[in-house]
């Protein structure tokens, strides 16, 4: 059984999610879940590994598509409208809801080139100026134009395992999404450059719907206001995020944050 | 006697060591039953076995090089040799018939001087066969009762005979690398003597190539021995015409195969292709001669060209071609499968489109991986040799126009090599200098492309 926080309910739903269930062939990963991810938070899935948390953050932008024997059923919307339905493009829908992985993925090409690749298949600029301009404000925004301006021309696969992160951060805001889902995206790093995306987290939320999957509850804390708590592909509890963590009303959640499994 | 003979005494006189030290090892076992041997009865037998046969194997080696030597020396040092007379070669066929003879493998002799010289031969032979197996026998008693005396509970016969294992190994790994050597060897040799009647610039920097088989080797005449022709034609062959066909196809059924087909497809299109590569080239070469090229030169004809020929290097060049596809698209296959799939993930859902990401990131990123694969495709065509020998031209024209004859370089290869040319004319060591040529081409390419390959791996293991 799902426990919802009460207080939530009349908030505004970016993307709504009703009986969401994944199947890996014969295998259901995610259970019948049911959420709104308000517009105007950070919301963060936490749970213990295999729970499901990143196959549900990946139906939002329909990525599940690419696994052959994934199979998705329910409603999901975006602004009210079906993801699955005929009259959505899923190329439309990603450049819509942006993605960071949990491993640094930037293209082997420059770091222009990196930031340029959506904007180009999206035809959002029609000169190199137009560009050069998204290229600069895209690499600000994620806290990255300072360190990287002198050499665009370097191979993005040259950065330090943080500052491709970030990269990876400004190639998705580049196309100028409205939601942005982020795989576990300080896994892979170490405690400093985690800090730094943790507060570009920050920075950003407020101008993107930001959800985040994370191992780290305190991540989860720092970061996030909404929090959504999954175990064996169903959601348990969901609320906001000081409550989850201070006063959580399912046990198992209970069990969670403090340490007793998972 | 032949070494056959010595070598399976060896191996009987190795199983009676085998057998002994197996059962010397049991005894230990037997007699103590709380002792502990270091190895196992059957290590003790294969080393007692090994010590038979191994020196008997080096002495069957050496010996079967020294006793026909030795008999030959024995023959000579009789009366009836002396009287032998003739010179050279003459002298050595009398030798060679009474040989023959003495072994049973001619039913007589040709030439009535060889007659006295079959008994001596015989009882040379005779004798030196009992020489041969009564030292067979001793070396591998010999060994036999050295190793078998070593035996001891705390022997160690396990690492001893592994060690003797790897070293087997070893040498049989060495027997490539070594002939290898041999041939560059034998090619750098021949190259040498070449390049000592006719200069290396005239070789290959000159423009006509046409070798006087049958002029005399004293006047040799270098400017008939310039390689360019043969050079370009091999180039123009197997790494234009062929690539052209090869590149485009071999990279589209590569993606079609990775990144479209539906397993079940793919399950059947992969074999099918791969089985391309097994045709034998001969069967490409008629393919290329009988069918191909007809029907090139009628279309050339048909639509006003004049010289088209039937030996043109279109034809050799598509069916090369043709046969180059498997390796370039496998290559290209195993390169992009080596893309890490963060990358494609990153790119759709970036929103890209499937042909978006697969021309955007994954060719790019594979583009090491498959740059190499068709170097080795290209050092693979420019070496084939069937096709061009029945489809292309023996006449090496410079030219440019692929409905003309052309020759490559190992068309001219086997043609100088098949003729009956004494083996230090110029125009047969002109074939060693041109396999020299193509075998250091072939090695700069895939020595190259291994090393773009390797590292290529690197960058995203």
């Amino acid at each position: 059984m799902t426990v919802i926080h009460p207080n939530m309910a009349d908030e505004g739903a970016k993307i709504r999610a009703r009986d969401v269930c994944v199947f890996y062939g014969e295998k259901k990963a995610i259970d019948n879940v049911s959420l709104d991810i308000s517009p105007d938070y950070v919301t963060a899935f936490i749970g213990p590994s295999g729970c499901g948390k990143s196959t549900f953050l990946r139906c939002f932008n329909r990525m599940n598509d690419t696994i052959g024997a994934a199979k998705v059923t329910g409603l999901i919307e975006l602004d009210g409208e079906d993801i699955h339905g005929s009259r959505m493009d899923v190329v439309q829908l990603r450049a819509r809801v942006g993605m960071v992985f949990q491993k640094p993925n930037p293209f082997p090409k420059s770091i222009y080139e990196n930031i340029a690749y959506g904007p180009k298949i999206h035809g959002l600029a029609e000169k190199k100026a137009d560009l050069d301009v998204i290229v600069e404000r895209s690499l600000t925004r994620a806290g990255l134009w300072d360190e990287v301006k002198d050499r665009l021309d370097d191979s993005g696969t040259a950065l330090s395992g943080g500052q491709q992160q970030r990269l990876c951060i400004a190639r998705a805001i580049a196309v100028d999404p409205e939601v942005i889902l982020m795989d576990e995206p300080a896994s892979a790093l170490d405690p400093i450059a985690t800090a730094k995306i943790e507060e570009l987290i920050d920075e950003l939320s407020g101008r993107y719907a930001i959800v985040i999957v994370t191992h780290s509850m305190q991540q989860a804390a720092r970061v996030s206001q909404r929090t959504a708590f999954f175990h064996l592909g169903k959601m348990v509890e969901y609320g906001p995020t000081s409550e989850i963590f201070t006063n959580p009303i399912e046990e198992r959640t209970k069990d969670y944050i403090t340490g007793r499994y998972g | 006697m032949s070494p056959i003979t010595l070598i399976l005494i060896a191996l009987g006189l190795g199983l009676l060591g085998w057998l002994a030290g197996r059962a010397k090892a049991w005894s230990f076992q037997s007699s103590d039953p709380a002792l502990r041997p270091a190895s196992r009865p059957i290590y003790h037998a294969w080393y007692v076995a090994l010590w038979v046969v191994l020196p008997v194997l080096a002495f069957v080696a050496a010996w079967s090089v020294i006793a026909p030597n030795l008999v030959l020396q024995s023959v000579l040092a009789t009366p009836e040799a002396q009287g032998l007379t003739g010179l050279g070669f003459e002298r050595d066929a009398f030798l060679g018939e009474a040989r023959a003879v003495a072994l049973g493998q001619a039913p007589g002799v040709f030439n009535d001087e060889a007659e006295p010289l079959i008994a001596p031969f015989r009882e040379a032979f005779g004798r030196y066969n009992t020489i041969g197996i009564i030292v067979t026998v001793l070396i591998a008693i010999a060994g036999g009762a050295l190793a078998f005396l070593r035996l001891a509970p705390q022997f160690g016969a396990r690492t001893r005979v592994e060690s003797t294992v790897l070293m087997i190994l070893l040498l049989a790994s060495l027997v490539a690398i070594l002939t290898t050597m041999g041939i560059f060897a034998s090619l750098v040799f021949e190259t040498v003597r070449f390049f000592g009647m006719v200069s290396p610039i005239d070789f290959l920097f000159g423009t006509k190539w046409g070798p006087d088989t049958m002029g005399s080797p004293d006047a040799v005449d270098p400017s008939r021995y310039g390689a360019v022709p043969l050079f370009w034609g091999t180039i123009f062959i197997g790494a234009i015409i062929a690539m052209v066909v090869a590149i485009p196809l071999g990279l589209m059924s590569a993606i079609y195969l990775t990144q479209y087909a539906d397993p079940r497809v793919r399950a059947w299109i992969k074999p099918l292709l791969e089985l391309l590569a097994g045709v034998p080239t001969v069967v490409y070469g008629y393919f290329a001669a009988l069918t191909l090229a007809p029907m090139i030169r009628n279309a050339a004809v048909a639509l006003g060209a004049t010289n088209a020929s039937t030996e043109s290097a279109l034809a050799a060049g598509i069916v090369m071609g043709v046969m180059i596809i498997p390796f370039v698209s496998s290559m290209a296959d195993d390169s992009m499968a080596a893309v890490p799939g963060a990358m494609r993930d990153g790119s759709l859902a970036m929103g890209a489109t499937k042909s978006e990401t697969i021309r955007r990131v994954l060719f790019p990123a594979a583009l090491p991986g498959i740059v190499a694969g068709v170097m080795l495709a290209v050092s693979r065509a420019i070496g084939e040799t069937m096709i061009v020998v029945m489809a292309a031209s023996q006449a090496a024209n410079l030219t440019a126009n692929p409905l003309e004859p052309i020759s490559t370089v190992t068309v001219q290869i086997v043609n100088l090599l098949t003729g009956e040319q004494s083996t230090d004319h110029p125009a047969t060591l002109s074939a060693y200098a041109l396999g020299f040529v193509l075998f250091m081409v072939t090695l700069a390419l895939n020595f190259i492309a291994l090393r773009v390959v390797k590292r290529f791996r690197e960058a995203y293991e």
